[in-house]
């Protein structure tokens, strides 16, 4: 199948950036990157500087890849990263815009890449739980109820590829900071700190840059994983009894 | 009171102060329309002549009504102050717009509350002015003295088929606005729950579309029967 690529060529954030045009022969079994791959061979042999984008296990659990298809993080694929994403979704002839995530807290690094380091950040100010090294406990030592461990482990499924401030008009990082933030909250050994994580991570998703969230849930239909906006709404709830409620 | 500041300085802070002003706003639309809907009594206009004489001269509606202009001033400013905010957030936009399942009306609350602003300062500049400067008004006297013929100028206003218009058009924008802003304003506050959230979304779009409806009902309605 023939594909023709408007693909985002930026050198650098001080610079730029435009779309540049490719034309594509790829088979409907190939992966989004995998077509993607296709391109920079034939780039190498015109010699020309391929296209850069990133990407690692290409199983859809790391979170590497991103780039914005038709202007949807991910594609148009429901629940689906880019590497899990495949061209049998595609018509042949198709014309395919390609563009980096765009985020003013996200910066180009190069074409498709962009620094999501922010959302490291973001952790870094409260997204863990503090232990005492030791024996590992016992897995089952603190009875947690079948429902709440459902729903850390769905807001756990977060990958932090960043789709959600991709997606989100205002470029809020919400959905990914609520979700971690849900994800330890639920759970008893997570629940201790939670004032304090609340309040860390959304000041350090304000200084980032990130914007405000509007409730439009364009990251909960972007998200590869699926995260629901009730982790919003739980985030919001712990914010607002950290800020008020507590000490 | 570090922490207020900071609390009121935070991205969710600030959101907060929008659900509570936009939850107040709510909550006067329901009494404005009951109030306004005595226009369609077939008394002449002495039924919502006397229920605006008691809007105007009671010492407590008075006070909520100061409230209330704090309150649309605070919805208004902050949300100029976060729509700026979020387009310097996104940076650039995607060449191909994204065709997902959002509602449109979500996306563009900040030109639609730009709307319905315009739209009060053209509501009170049609009757709130005219009463406070006693510029073109008429009065009636229902034997406990003169008071405002607040029914004439409302079918003076609306008899005008580009004010009538006016309106109808600033009651569909609210409309919109709305049908995302009631039930956004409980997700900001952390009001979600599988039991209650599919109620207040319904109740949301419920009233979305009744709310401006019955408004939209009383400028058709004195348009045709009395032009």
């Amino acid at each position: 199948m023939k594909i023709n690529l408007k693909v985002w060529r930026q050198k650098n954030n001080n610079t730029k950036g435009h779309f540049e045009n490719h034309t594509v022969e790829a088979t409907e079994h190939m992966s989004f990157l995998e077509m993607m791959d296709v391109l920079n061979e034939q780039l190498i042999q015109e010699k020309k500087d391929p296209v850069a984008f990133e990407h690692d296990c290409r199983e859809g659990i790391c979170g590497a890849c991103s780039m914005v298809i038709n202007g949807r993080p991910h594609g148009p694929q429901q629940g689906t990263t880019t590497c899990q994403l495949h061209m049998r979704k595609f018509n042949d002839g198709d014309t395919i815009a390609v563009e980096p995530y765009r985020a003013k807290a996200f910066p180009v690094v190069k074409d498709l890449v962009v620094d999501r380091s922010a959302f490291d950040r973001i952790i870094q100010a409260g997204g863990y739980v503090s232990v005492n090294t030791g024996g590992a406990p016992d897995g089952n030592a603190i009875p947690i109820e079948k429902d709440t461990a459902l729903e850390a482990f769905d807001a756990a499924a977060c990958i932090g590829c960043g789709a959600c401030a991709a997606a989100c008009p205002n470029g809020s990082a919400m959905l990914f900071t609520s979700a971690k933030v849900a994800h330890l909250g639920k759970l008893p050994q997570g629940e201790v700190e939670e004032t304090s994580r609340a309040r860390k991570m959304v000041a350090q998703m304000d200084k980032e840059g990130f914007g405000f969230c509007s409730n439009i849930r364009a990251c909960e239909v972007e998200c590869p994983k699926e995260i629901s906006v009730n982790n919003i709404a739980y985030l919001n709830r712990a914010f607002l009894t950290a800020s008020i409620g507590k000490e | 009171m570090k922490w207020l500041a900071n609390f009121f300085t935070s991205s969710i802070g600030r959101k907060f102060i929008m659900s509570l002003t936009g939850i107040f706003l709510i909550l006067f639309l329901i009494v404005h329309l009951i109030g306004n809907l005595q226009l369609l009594s077939s008394d002449g206009g002495r039924a919502f002549n006397e229920y605006t004489e008691f809007m105007s001269t009671n010492a407590l509606i008075q006070t909520i009504a100061k409230g209330n202009y704090v309150f649309i001033l605070a919805h208004a400013i902050i949300g100029i102050m976060l729509y700026f905010k979020n387009k310097a957030a996104k940076g650039s936009k995607y060449a191909v717009a994204a065709k997902n399942d959002t509602s449109w009306a979500s996306k563009n609350m900040a030109i639609l509350g730009g709307i319905i602003f315009a739209f009060i300062l053209m509501h009170m500049g049609h009757f709130w002015l005219k009463f406070k400067t006693n510029s073109g008004v008429s009065y009636v006297d229902y034997g406990d003295g003169q008071i405002i013929d607040a029914y004439a100028s409302v079918v003076t206003v609306m008899s005008n088929p580009i004010w009538m218009a006016c309106y109808i058009i600033g009651l569909i924008v609210l409309a919109f606005h709305l049908w995302h802003g009631f039930a956004s304003a409980f997700q900001t506050l952390g009001l979600r729950h599988k039991k209650y959230t599919p109620i207040i979304e319904g109740v949301g779009k419920i009233y979305a579309i009744v709310v401006p409806l019955g408004f939209a009902i009383l400028p058709l309605y004195i348009f045709f029967t009395q032009s």
